[in-house]
């Protein structure tokens, strides 16, 4: 019974790890950068939620709508004003400089704000625990609806690039953004529209993540970012179902490794997992082999 | 050739640069004029200025993205450390015994090179960048939970804790899990430094300007033409990555024997991703940049220490700015446009004169 | 004995059959045309000659060793060396060091050398400008050889890419279009230097090119290939009035 529960756990953390996942996934596929300000996105979601629930005393559905408005002006903010001017730098790794810079950035804006001390933050989920076998097998709330929201929020999105007219031109975009040009997309719109929506689902995840670990301070997003890039990228980056996958394996044997092997060799197993995935399988599992053309 | 003596002239700008601030330093300290606050970040510049330098030949020279370098200055920090914990009592010559530990440290960081080179430089681009990261934050975490203990019976060795060594009555800890190395002798100075700095600069720069660096950039440029003209890829990828890695590991070393304690805990993410800033700020391939970021950027948060709360944001800010500025095709034009400028005005200048 | 002899290459990607029972056989010192209309696989057959492509099927023999299968790097060790369509120079770097890069097998010294500039690493590093030198003013390019690569005029970076295939001192020299882009005078200009080389290095030259008044007016013998596969081969000026490569260049 253990090992089911554990398998649930797991499932639970890998669907955050998926959200944010998604994000990094779909910034990468598009604006072909990696945004290492995206974890404290989440953490940023998370002080807005909190303070909506304490200082306004808001329903928790407002603190979560409240959180997901902010963090989507602060995807759009973010990329207008740091990454937008470096997109056709001479190094991609300009940019990615430059979001190692939001994200200290960030960490510090909250820092300054909210201090250091971790915040202890209230569950928003008001849906009760399941009992399962007897009292044996105890599913939370937040569980429940981590992994609903995850499988919503990729189904939605999965219909939303392939059957709209705007998430069409986000994958002419990812395929080629001088042609999506002429043919007449806007490009620059585009790629804030996919900051917007993935540092919306940031703040979803932020959310989640506070209500199942329920402490917040300016670092929170930091781990639960690298975890995620590595999920996305685990999964093959660029690709949404990867990114879903990549997540959820993650989560899963982060908490097997806890439980079975070491806790504290859990990330080292983490990463093995992923070298032995990468060395097998170049580009992710789900991830385009792109050969050169000579 | 001509084109050597430049290259010549301008190695020798880099290397008087560095016996000139170490002249500078010696001076202002000897008349005091150097804060005490100063005096302690001397041995951590030169630690991140080899790190910075030794990075930008992976980064830069060789056009790979590694975000694991802590992981290799992390692997010699502790060889280099234990290997001077171990001989503290046989050596008594100090600077042969750090000169050795620096030695240790570069080959045990090298040694890891290689391991971790040969299955990964297959990989391109972020591929590559976050299996670096992975392996950063992999030997971080096993260094974590390892306890090594000596006593008469000879060394002792555990993954699980201090207890499980079963050391006799006169066993001494040598490593121990989270806590660490404790008790090491402070070895490093600013002179040590300065020389270690220069030691990674000829290897650097000499190895950029020879046969060798000329087929790594090839690669860099153009892996398809390099192998049509007969370059093996990966002998060279690997090359200049285990030599970046000998020359991070010769940085840890220099760092651990600055600090009485050394925990693996301080080689997280963050210290790969710092000294990738200062390649990126000074200049990606530049190695005169890399020397001048990393010594600015390790002073600047101590400068800034008066602001207390507000020092990492105006770091953050700092940076943001620098980036946009030094890279953003539109800065470019920018600053291109104001020199054309002033040369006009100036020009205008002299012949109303 | 030929200096490349090629029988019953094939290579299917996916089910197309993009080179199917290719032969060929030049001579050496001989200055051989490869034409087709686009998407015939000539590119194709230069990636196989070259190993960046494995054959399905067939045997390229050099100089009578059979090089079937071998990586690139040993196939340039052995003795081929190629420009590309797309160019593909060492943009970063001096137009001497991409010439020197194309030396980097024939003249050697150890790392250590390097780092520690033992004297071997005077003397060949001397060597190695001068013989780069002497490449670049074949192509008028001594002038330029401290520039970057990346910085030259369409025109020189075609040429230089040439003079760093030739510094591999090869046997067999596969240029992939080395006009396209150049102008009418630029071309009458590459044909005179393509001659030169031929006679100057005592080389073999295999090209693949669209424009008819070059291939017409150096190569002596020409291989026409059409749907991967060969179409008629001889001399040129044969191949060149044969009705079906009009047709096949022109449609029915």
């Amino acid at each position: 019974m253990s090992f089911l529960s554990y398998m649930i756990n797991g499932i639970s953390l890998g669907s955050v790890y998926a959200i944010i996942a998604l994000g990094y996934t779909m910034v990468y596929g598009i604006a072909k950068m990696l945004n290492f300000a995206h974890g404290d996105v989440i953490m940023v979601g998370g002080y807005a939620a909190l303070t909506m629930l304490l200082n306004a005393n808001a329903s928790p559905l407002a603190a979560v709508l409240v959180s997901i408005v902010v963090c989507t002006v602060l995807g759009i903010t973010i990329e207008a004003v740091a990454y937008r001017p470096l997109r056709a730098a001479a190094s991609p790794l300009a940019v990615l400089i430059t979001a190692i810079g939001v994200s200290y950035l960030l960490q510090n804006v909250v820092l300054l704000i909210f201090g250091s001390n971790p915040k202890n933050f209230q569950s928003v989920i008001p849906v009760p625990d399941l009992k399962l076998a007897g009292g044996a097998l105890m599913i939370t709330g937040e569980t429940i609806v981590t992994i609903i929201s995850c499988i919503v929020i990729m189904t939605v999105l999965t219909l939303f690039i392939n059957r709209t007219r705007t998430g069409q031109a986000m994958q002419a975009v990812s395929e080629d953004k001088g042609a999506a040009q002429l043919m007449g997309i806007n490009v620059n719109q585009t790629i804030a529209l996919t900051f917007a929506i993935g540092s919306g689902l940031a703040a979803v995840a932020g959310v989640l993540l506070c209500s199942s670990y329920p402490s917040l301070s300016p670092y929170t997003g930091s781990m639960p970012g690298i975890k995620a890039f590595v999920a996305a990228v685990f999964g093959g980056i660029g690709s949404i179902p990867g990114a879903m996958i990549g997540g959820i394996l993650l989560g899963v044997i982060e908490i097997l490794a806890k439980a079975y092997i070491s806790s504290q060799l859990a990330d080292a197993i983490v990463f093995a997992v992923l070298i032995v995935v990468l060395l097998v399988k170049p580009t992710g599992l789900l991830g385009k082999q792109i050969q050169e053309k000579v | 050739m001509k084109k050597n003596s430049k290259i010549f002239r301008q190695n020798l700008i880099t290397y008087g640069m560095v016996i000139a601030a170490f002249i500078v330093v010696q001076i202002l300290q000897s008349t005091g004029h150097l804060s005490s606050l100063f005096t302690g970040l001397l041995v951590p510049i030169c630690v991140y200025v080899i790190l910075a330098v030794s990075l930008n030949l992976v980064v830069g020279i060789s056009g790979e993205l590694s975000l694991g370098h802590a992981g290799f200055m992390c692997v010699g920090a502790f060889a280099g450390a234990f290997f001077t914990k171990c001989t503290q009592d046989t050596i008594t010559m100090v600077p042969l015994r750090f000169a050795l530990a620096v030695l240790i440290g570069a080959i045990a960081a090298a040694i890891f090179g290689i391991l971790i080179g040969i299955p990964v430089l297959r990989l391109k681009g972020d591929y590559l960048a976050i299996v670096t990261l992975a392996f950063g934050e992999i030997i971080k975490n096993i260094l974590n939970v390892f306890y090594i203990g000596r006593d008469s019976n000879g060394f002792h060795m555990s993954m699980k804790d201090q207890f499980s060594l079963g050391m006799e009555a006169d066993g001494k800890m040598l490593l121990g899990g989270p806590q660490g190395i404790t008790g090491i002798p402070k070895n490093s100075s600013f002179l040590a430094g300065i020389i270690l700095i220069l030691i990674t600069l000829f290897i650097v720069l000499n190895l950029i300007n020879s046969r060798d660096g000329r087929a790594i950039m090839a690669i860099r440029d153009n892996r398809i033409a390099a192998t049509s003209i007969g370059i093996n890829i990966t002998k060279y990828k690997l090359m200049a990555f285990t030599i970046s890695a000998a020359l991070a590991g010769m940085a840890g070393t220099l760092y651990s024997h600055n600090l009485a304690t050394l925990q693996a805990s301080k080689f997280n993410f963050n210290t790969s991703i710092l000294a990738l800033v200062f390649v990126v700020l000074g200049g990606i391939g530049n190695i005169r940049g890399s020397i001048i970021a990393a010594v600015v950027l390790t002073a600047l948060p101590e400068m800034l220490r008066g602001l207390s709360n507000l020092r990492m944001l105006i770091y953050a800010i700092v940076l943001i700015a620098m980036m946009l500025f030094n890279w953003a095709p539109a800065a470019i034009d920018w600053r291109s446009r104001l020199k054309e400028r002033l040369k006009h005005s100036r020009a205008n200048g002299k012949e109303a004169a | 004995m030929a200096m490349l002899e090629v029988n019953n290459l094939s290579i299917s990607f996916g089910g197309l059959h993009a080179v199917d029972n290719f032969y060929m056989n030049i001579e050496k010192g001989q200055l051989y045309g490869m034409i087709g209309p686009n998407g015939a696989g000539k590119t194709t057959v230069f990636n196989l000659l070259t190993g960046v492509y494995k054959p399905d099927e067939g045997i390229i023999r050099l100089d009578g060793t059979d090089i079937t299968g071998k990586s690139t790097i040993e196939i340039n060790k052995a003795g081929i060396a190629r420009t590309f369509q797309n160019i593909r120079l060492f943009k970063e770097l001096s137009v001497l060091d991409n010439v020197k890069a194309g030396l980097h097998n024939h003249h050697t010294y150890s790392t250590l050398a390097g780092i520690l500039r033992l004297p071997s690493y005077y003397k060949v590093e001397k060597e190695m400008d001068e013989r780069a030198m002497e490449i670049l003013k074949v192509f008028d390019l001594d002038g330029e050889a401290e520039y970057l690569a990346g910085n030259l005029p369409y025109g020189k970076q075609r040429k230089l890419e040439i003079a760093r295939a030739l510094a591999t001192d090869p046997k067999l020299l596969l240029l992939d279009e080395p006009a396209a882009g150049m102008n009418p005078n630029e071309t009458q200009e590459l044909m005179d230097t393509i001659r030169f080389v031929r006679d100057h290095f005592d080389m073999t030259i295999l090209l693949i090119e669209h424009d008819m008044k070059l291939v017409g007016g150096i190569c002596e013998e020409l291989t026409v290939l059409n749907f991967g596969q060969v179409l008629t081969q001889g001399k040129t000026s044969a191949v060149l009035s044969d009705p079906a490569v009009i047709t096949a260049y022109l449609g029915e």
